[in-house]
Order: structure tokens, then C-alpha cells, then sequence
């Protein structure tokens, strides 16, 4: 896309969600939206990071763990520290990306499946020890997390306390989408910019890439401690939107969606993960008419997809360009 | 002047296997030395081992006069010493442009937030490594294709940007794993033509190949490895006519070394 493009459609983007949306859910009253949308954004976040682990060749099933830490991280500077959420969250964030690194250094060096299965056991290990933990309270968790407080920057204040809002669902909304945006606008840049060529580069060959002096270990780390932040920072604003948080707060089933978004809306495109948390997450919440079939139906269409859409669902627009 | 390149005593077991078994042997700047010998005798490992991709069991490689044995690769071949590699050796799903640009990354000069941010050290970097792509792929023989998908392109184009990708990434020395693999006589023909012109940039070259008749057409001087151990070294002529060579390609399979 050429920049005027890309920033056409940004403003397009914006405009619908910061404006015809909040529009459309006040003539139609269905103020619960708010949540759901929000919920939506706040995933598609944490997806994003998992998308970036896919770009350099990696399964991850364990973003869960990150947007528990990430939780937990925030609730603790917040609740313990008194810390303002608006520096808890993009701390919760690097904590989740220091934690990533000492993870990562060691289970990166795996490929394939075996990288996925021990992805996936690391939810399970983020869950057992937020059980574990003194700093995490058990089973009990963290409640009456307090709404995030004003904004301020160099003495301006931006944003007053959530807890003056009349309409706290909308502020989520607003906070939500607009991070959801700014996280993917930094991954759209990332992965257009050299940074993406390297991490491409080490997808395709990564013996070639070191053996042309990439520090491919280095390079691996750090995509995935990106991947960690994003879901950190999902995670951080789930517990302020929750004003709790518990072990099972993200499981083992939210890290495999979090990898489903991915393939769903496609691991080619950056903006895959968005499409893909809404279909799937509006595509449950349908088939909750379903009952006891529920589960049935929701895998055999998945599977349906990915046989029909291996490129995911936003190939479909690609494609149909390239008839046109 | 000391050699570029020395193997001391190299050996390399896998489990009881033992796959390179105490090989020395030197390489002179500027020269280009093959290696060759019957499938399995442990070629590849050697490469392996000079790009620090193994480890050796024992013995040290030097580059330089500098010990480079236990160094990162991606450490190795800052330095200097560069492996392309016998299966795959290009980035499939970039353009042959882009992988090339790609294995320039060792030159710049700019960080990776200079590439996020775009900066002007990174746009300099960019564009002059843009030029040195172009040039490569010229040099090559691939201006034509160089925006296809690399994956896409036939087996000579393949090999060849195999050596770009080599090239890009500025070696001292340059070795390749088999690069007239699956070529046809012409493309191996300019294959041999290329793989000059890039010792005449300066580059010392080592090969692994197991066309015979390519190999003494195009090397100073030749290494013979069989059951992992160096069985002979010279000059093409005496190689072809050392008796252990004949036997050793005679007695593993019908594959003559008839030129
Ligand atoms: N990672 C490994 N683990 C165990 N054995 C190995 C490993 N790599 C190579 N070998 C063994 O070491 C021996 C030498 O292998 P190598 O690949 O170096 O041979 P080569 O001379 O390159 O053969 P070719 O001409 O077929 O490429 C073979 O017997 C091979 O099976
Ligand atoms: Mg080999």
C-alpha cells in the first residue's frame, strides 16, 4: 500500500471504531457491547504478539501465560505498589518481556512441535503458580482492582479518573480499542520495516541467516519478547476492565484461541489476529444457541476453514484483487 | 604470507560414529581448494566444524591465525568465513532480492531501531545494500529474475543465488556445500565461470562437490576424504592419478573418476 493509502484506510478505521460504532451501540441501547468490544480488542492485542512468534516460525500456545503474568503484574503494582494503571500496564508489559527472555533463551532453540507442546505447558505453569504464590493471594486472587485513575503528561491532564465516567464500559472501550490500534500500528511497522525482513529471513533458513551473521538466537529472543509484552499489556488491561484477577483468569483454552486467531485471520497478514478474535469470539458467543453442541460445531467449522482458507480469512480479499 | 584458513587435527564422532577423524589440512588466500570424496565420508561435517555450526570432538580451526572453533557461527562468519549449504540455501518464500539484501546485514552500520525507526543511517544502509543486490545478482547472472519468489526459481537460478546470498555477505572465504548440485553441463559450465570470477574479487574458496570432472577443472588444489579421514591432498593431476583416490571411489561404488 502506498502511505496515502495505508493512511486513508488508518483514519477509516479509526473513524469507524471511535465513532459509528459507539454511535451505532447508543441508538440500538445494547450497551453491553461495550464489553464484548472490548474484550474483543484486548484479545486481538494479546493474538498480535502471538501472530509475530508465528512470523519468525514459531508455534506459540502460550500466550495465556503472558496475559496472566501481565494481570497479575498490573493488579500488584496497582493494588500493592499504588502505582497508576497507566504505568502499570506498560510495565505489566515489561515484566512479561523480561520473563519472556529467560524463558525464551532456552525453549527457542526448539522448532516445531516440540516448541508448541512446551509453549503450551507454560499456561498450565503460570496458573499453578499463581496458585502457589504468596504475592498472587491463591485461589482467592486479586479483587477491587481500582478503575484506572486521570491521565496526566508533562502536568497536562489527558484523561480524567474512570471512576468519573458515567458511562465506565464506554471508557474501557475507548481505552481498548485505542491500544488495540497503536499495538497494531507498531506491528505493522515492525514487520514492514528491516527488523520484519530479518525476522522473515529467520522463518525461511534460520542456519542460512546465522551463516550470513545474524544473531539469530538474539533475533528470536527478541521477536519473542515483543510477542510477551503484547500479551502482557492484554492481560494488564483485562484486570483493570475486571477489577480482578484470578489463576484462571487465561487458561490453556485462551492460549489455543489466541493461536486459532492467528490462523483464522490469517498468519500472512498483521492484521489477521483482529479479524480473527472477532469472527471467533462473536462465532462462540452464536453458537451458544447450539447447547451441548456448542464445542461440536465451533471445531468442524475451525477445521472447515482452515481446509477451505489456509491462508485465513483475510486471503479472501487478497484473492479476489488479484481475479479483479 | 600464513594461510587464510587452517584445519589442525580435526575429529568429529557422533556417538560411536565417527564422522571426521583427525583431517589438517591449509588454505592459501586467494585459492580455491575442493574437497571431495564418496557420500557419507564426512564432508559436510567438516564444513560444518569450519563454521562452527558443531563442535569439533578435537582438533581447532583457525582463521586468520585466530581460533574461531567454539565461536558462534553467526560470530565466524563476521569474521569472515561464510557457508552456504547443501540442501537449502536460500530464503524460500523472499525474492531473490530480498534474500540477498538480507545477508548483507552484517555490514551495516546501522542498529535495529535505527531499521524501526527508518533513520537516516538506516535509509543509507538500505540503499547502499540495495546497489550491492543489484550488482550481485547481475554479477550472477539473476538481474532477470531478481524480484521472483525464490522458491519459485529452476535449479540453476537456485545454486546461484545460493552464491549471492554468499557473496552479500561480504566473506573472506566463501564455502560452498555442492553448488553444481543438479545443474546441467551448461549451467555448470557458467557455474565454474562464476565461481571464478568470484575468487578474481578476492574471495578464497572452498568446495564440496561431487562432480569429479568440475572439480579438476576449477581447483588449485584438491582434498580427498574417505571414512572420515584425509586420504590424499595435491594438485588436480596428482590427485587423479593417486592410486589410494581410484580405490577409494572404485571400492565404495561404480563411480569412476574418469576425466
Ligand atoms: N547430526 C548427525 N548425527 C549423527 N550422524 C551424523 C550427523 N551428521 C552427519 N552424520 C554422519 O556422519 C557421516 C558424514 O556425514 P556428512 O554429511 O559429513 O557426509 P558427506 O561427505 O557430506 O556426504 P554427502 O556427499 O552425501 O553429502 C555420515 O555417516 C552421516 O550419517
Ligand atoms: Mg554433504
Amino acid at each position: 500500500m502506498r502511505p496515502t493509502a495505508q493512511a486513508l484506510f488508518a483514519a477509516v478505521f479509526a473513524f469507524v471504531l471511535l465513532v459509528i460504532v459507539p454511535w451505532a451501540i447508543r441508538v440500538t441501547h445494547h450497551d453491553d457491547f461495550y464489553y464484548t468490544l472490548s474484550s474483543v480488542a484486548l484479545l486481538a492485542i494479546a493474538s498480535g504478539g502471538v501472530w509475530l512468534t508465528f512470523y519468525i516460525g514459531r508455534i506459540n500456545i502460550g500466550q495465556g501465560a503472558y496475559a496472566l503474568i501481565g494481570g497479575y503484574a498490573s493488579a500488584i503494582f496497582v493494588v500493592k505498589a499504588g502505582l497508576s494503571f497507566w504505568i502499570a500496564m506498560p510495565l505489566a508489559g515489561v515484566v512479561c518481556a523480561l520473563v519472556s527472555v529467560a524463558i525464551g533463551l532456552p525453549i527457542l532453540r526448539l522448532r516445531g512441535v516440540y516448541f508448541a507442546m512446551v509453549t503450551l505447558v507454560l499456561t498450565e505453569v503460570a496458573r499453578l503458580s499463581a496458585l502457589a504464590l504468596p504475592i498472587t493471594n491463591g485461589a482467592m486472587g486479586i479483587t477491587e482492582i481500582p478503575p484506572p485513575g486521570p491521565l496526566g503528561l508533562f502536568g497536562f491532564n489527558l484523561l480524567p479518573s474512570f471512576a468519573s465516567f458515567a458511562n465506565r464500559n464506554q471508557a474501557f472501550y475507548f481505552l481498548c480499542v485505542v491500544m488495540m490500534m497503536l499495538c497494531f500500528a507498531a506491528l505493522y511497522r515492525l514487520v514492514n520495516s528491516r527488523v520484519g525482513r530479518l525476522f522473515a529471513a529467520l522463518r525461511q533458513n534460520e542456519d542460512l541467516a546465522s551463516s550470513m551473521g545474524l544473531n539469530v538466537p538474539a533475533l528470536r529472543v527478541l521477536a519473542y519478547a515483543i510477542s510477551s509484552f503484547l500479551g502482557g499489556v492484554g492481560g494488564a488491561i483485562f484486570a483493570a476492565i475486571a477489577q480482578s484477577v484470578y489463576p484462571s483468569s487465561f487458561t490453556v483454552a485462551d492460549s489455543i484461541n489466541f493461536m486459532l486467531n492467528c490462523f483464522l485471520g490469517g498468519l500472512g497478514y498483521v492484521f489477521g489476529p483482529m479479524l480473527g478474535t472477532l469472527v471467533l469470539y462473536f462465532g462462540w458467543d452464536l453458537l451458544f444457541q447450539a447447547g451441548q453442541y456448542q464445542l461440536l460445531i465451533y471445531s468442524g467449522v475451525m477445521i472447515i476453514l482452515m481446509l477451505v482458507l489456509p491462508n485465513g480469512l483475510l486471503s479472501l480479499r487478497f484473492s479476489r484483487k488479484k481475479g479483479a | 604470507m600464513a594461510p587464510i584458513l587452517q584445519v589442525k587435527n580435526l575429529s568429529k564422532a557422533y556417538g560411536g560414529l565417527i564422522a571426521v577423524n583427525d583431517v589438517s589440512f591449509e588454505v592459501e588466500r586467494g585459492e580455491i581448494l575442493s574437497v571431495i570424496g564418496p557420500n557419507g565420508a564426512g564432508k559436510s561435517t567438516i564444513f560444518k566444524l569450519i563454521s562452527s555450526f558443531v563442535k569439533p570432538t578435537r582438533g581447532e580451526v583457525l582463521f586468520e591465525g585466530e581460533r574461531i572453533s567454539g565461536l558462534a557461527p553467526h560470530i565466524v562468519a563476521r569474521k569472515g568465513v561464510v557457508r552456504t549449504f547443501q540442501e537449502t540455501t536460500i530464503f524460500k518464500g523472499l525474492t531473490a532480492r530480498d534474500s540477498v539484501v538480507v545477508a548483507h546485514h552484517l555490514r551495516s552500520r546501522a542498529n535495529l531501531i535505527d531499521y524501526y525507526l527508518n533513520t537516516a543511517a538506516a535509509r543509507r544502509d538500505e540503499d547502499e545494500f540495495g546497489r550491492s543486490s543489484d550488482e550481485i545478482l547481475e554479477f550472477l547472472g539473476l538481474g532477470e529474475v531478481k524480484n521472483e519468489i525464490a522458491g519459485n526459481l529452476p535449479q540453476g537460478h537456485l545454486r546461484a543465488l545460493g552464491i549471492a546470498i554468499g557473496l552479500a555477505a561480504n566473506p573472506k572465504v566463501l564455502l560452498l556445500d555442492e553448488p553444481f548440485a543438479g545443474m546441467n553441463h551448461d549451467e555448470t559450465r557458467r557455474a565454474i565461470e562464476m565461481t571464478r570470477a568470484v575468487r578474481e574479487r578476492g574471495v578464497t574458496l572452498l568446495l564440496v562437490e561431487h562432480d569429479i570432472a568440475a572439480v579438476m577443472r576449477i581447483s588449485d588444489r584438491i582434498a580427498v576424504i574417505n571414512f572420515g579421514s584425509k586420504i590424499a591432498e595435491g594438485k588436480p593431476a596428482e590427485i587423479q592419478s593417486n592410486d589410494k583416490v581410484i580405490e577409494a571411489y572404485l571400492g565404495v561404488e561404480d563411480e569412476s573418476i574418469g576425466i
